[in-house]
């Protein structure tokens, strides 16, 4: 059998309002290695948890820039320098006509910025997660909440850290093992 | 926040003014999962079995027509002479119209928080897809020799030329190919927390393995929500214009030729106000049955029935209003040529079509302004599909008759479909239908955690959410 130690401790939750004062309280007891864990994003749990805004725009922001220069480099190059075909004596290169590709083409990319960032800024996928041993965070997909407070967090103290959660409210505590 | 200020109490609003809730009868955080995943995990349920049959029937007589065309040449269609392009790109389009109502529910709905989406964006969205991978098809195939088929984007071949990116159909195929691939990453972006909820519920090897994979290893974690409801945002921000700019790329093929009835600045607007008219038409159509056979009916109640009713109505209306204005600008424009592509259109030898198109869209929407006919679900399907009929004839419209009547009556003929043109569109039926079923039994037909979101026993700041008499916890 391979060795374990702590992963976390996770506290169990039955209500929204429950985890959210939970959060509020683990906030300003100045945890930095926590989350909670909820079946939907709760509104208002951001603040609760004191984080700010997410980074996934600037993602989207580059790949849209790259879609349009793409579009539009790509056609000019194509049918005005690398074989340029004469068409009723239109222009060999108009960005009108050249505009709805690019428009397509930001849009493209900025969605694969989207869902990519997305994924590279919550470092997805995921092959282990130490929570996923635990039977009862099975339900965190169904209806239950959950706060993981990571035994290497520097404020983290089994006794204290246990009587936090207790008394705000969580139903249930265990450790989870790594 | 602050332990001083006192919590603001506010009066609970009078009983007549308060909203129908979008759960009925009070269902919580779990039964939701249990009744949306009861859709897949029960035993196959006979309905499902006698829809497959046609369905599969009806998708290997696609594949038949397809192998037949392919062998054959286009000759196989009822394209000839002065009409080149007949049923191909008809149904192209009607099936391109109908995946939009999809990209509207879950993009342009969001950005309006209207949270009832919620109950049927996922189901809507996956008929955007099958609709779209049906509507590719005709692209595909009308090319003829479709191993060149290859040539519409710009790979590099031997003979060094480019596509041609000044051409309508250039930038269709961007569109149509932007459109499916964002549809696509936008539906299984929504999917990853439903497949976990699937993964943590399912029994069997296979599926845990299958579910697992695919919900990335996603657990719920507040600062990955944050990450992924700002990329839902703007992806349902990016959808937007895309779905606007799509229908009206596909209406550039016609606009940006010369041809009487075609050339007209109107037809961006008007193509996209028609397919979310005619997609509203076909989700009425699915999820009126679904609901009742899956026993979904305290998910998607009555009220969202009759808000697609709503949606059908005013894109009706935007819909009848072009075609009285195309008319309008035929006979203002002093133009013979336009003046008599629309006295044709009415009086000529496709009268039918025309009738039909009025009758189905521009009349039967109107019936949707009665709340007893909106609640009526018989009558909403069968509507439902005139609609869909009346899109039909539209596309019919627009398309035969302008061809089969242009500058010069030398030219002129009459278009008759063959039986492979027949056999072809209703096999593309076999292909959307397919699918759906499919993907009804093994996926989350409704987003899961989305409804979870919009019912009061989510929200923190509600009782049965958990707070205490007086507001915020």
């Amino acid at each position: 059998m391979a060795k374990t130690r702590p992963f976390a401790m996770l506290a169990e939750f039955e209500k929204p309002a429950h985890v959210m004062s939970a959060a509020e309280k683990v906030r300003d007891a100045g945890y930095s290695k926590w989350d909670v864990h909820t079946p939907y994003p709760v509104h208002g749990m951001d603040a609760a948890m004191g984080m700010g805004n997410s980074k996934v725009g600037w993602f989207t922001f580059v790949g849209g820039v790259t879609g349009y220069t793409t579009g539009m480099v790509m056609i000019w190059f194509l049918n005005a320098v690398d074989y340029a075909i004469p068409i009723g004596g239109k222009p060999m290169f108009s960005p009108w006509g050249a505009f709805p590709p690019s428009y397509e083409l930001t849009i493209l990319f900025g969605a694969f910025g989207a869902l990519f960032g997305m994924l590279f800024l919550n470092r997805l996928p995921k092959w282990y997660n130490p929570l996923f041993k635990s039977d009862r965070f099975k339900k965190v997909t169904h209806d239950r909440f959950f706060i993981v407070i990571e035994v290497d967090d520097p404020k983290y103290s089994e006794a204290a850290t246990r009587e936090l959660l207790e008394n705000n409210g969580s139903s249930h505590i265990e450790i989870v093992e790594d | 926040m602050s332990d001083h200020a006192p919590a603001i109490k506010l009066e609970a609003p009078p009983v007549e003014l308060e909203r129908e809730r979008l759960v009925s009868n009070n269902r919580d955080l779990g039964e939701i999962s249990d009744q949306i995943c009861d859709v897949m995990e029960r035993p196959t349920p006979l309905w499902w079995k006698i829809c497959m049959v046609p369905a599969l029937l009806l998708l290997s007589m696609l594949g038949a027509m397809v192998a037949y065309l392919v062998t054959v040449g286009v000759g196989v269609w009822g394209n000839q002479h002065p009409v080149m392009w007949g049923w191909a790109i008809i149904n192209f389009v009607w099936w391109i119209g109908i995946g939009h109502a999809g990209t509207l529910i879950s993009a342009i709905l969001f950005l309006l928080r209207q949270k009832w989406r919620t109950s049927i964006n996922r189901a809507s969205e996956a008929m955007t897809i099958f609709a779209v991978m049906c509507a590719g098809v005709y692209p595909l195939i009308h090319v003829g020799r479709i191993w060149y088929g290859w040539w519409l984007f710009p790979i590099p071949n031997s003979n060094d030329i480019w596509p041609q990116f000044r051409s309508p159909l250039m930038w269709d195929v961007f569109a149509v190919s932007t459109y499916f691939t964002v549809s696509v990453l936008f539906w299984y972006m929504g999917l990853i927390p439903d497949l976990a909820v699937m993964r943590d519920r399912c029994k069997k090897f296979f599926g845990k393995f299958a579910y697992g994979l695919f919900s990335l290893g996603w657990s719920g974690s507040n600062r990955h929500w944050r990450n992924y409801e700002k990329a839902y945002l703007i992806l349902a921000g990016l959808s937007t214009p895309l779905v606007l700019s799509v229908h009206s790329i596909v209406s550039l093929d016609f606009a940006v030729s010369q041809l009487p009835g075609w050339h007209t600045t109107i037809f961006p607007p008007y193509f996209v106000a028609g397919a979310v008219f005619s997609g509203f038409g076909m989700v009425l159509t699915l999820l009126i049955p679904l609901r009742t056979v899956c026993k979904l009916q305290d998910i998607i109640t009555v009220r969202h029935i009759e808000l697609c009713c709503k949606v059908t109505l005013t894109t009706g209306c935007i819909v009848g209003y072009a075609y009285f204005m195309e008319v309008f600008i035929a006979w203002y424009s002093g133009s013979s040529y336009e003046k008599y592509a629309f006295w044709n259109r009415a009086f000529g030898p496709y009268w039918w079509g025309y009738w039909a198109m009025i009758g189905c869209n521009v009349v039967v929407p109107q019936f949707f302004w009665l709340k007893s006919v909106r609640t009526n679900l018989w009558v909403v399907f069968f509507l439902s599909i005139l609609v869909n009929v009346g899109m039909w004839f539209e596309r019919f419209v627009i398309v035969v008759t302008t061809l089969a009547r242009e500058f010069i009556p030398a030219n002129w003929g009459y278009f008759n479909p063959s039986p492979v043109d027949i056999m072809t569109y209703l096999g593309t039926f076999g292909l959307f239908f397919t699918m759906f079923l499919l993907f009804l039994r093994f996926l989350p037909m409704i987003a899961i955690s989305e409804v979870k979101a919009v019912v009061p026993q989510a929200d923190p700041h509600h009782p049965l959410g958990g707070a205490e008499e007086g507001g915020h916890h």
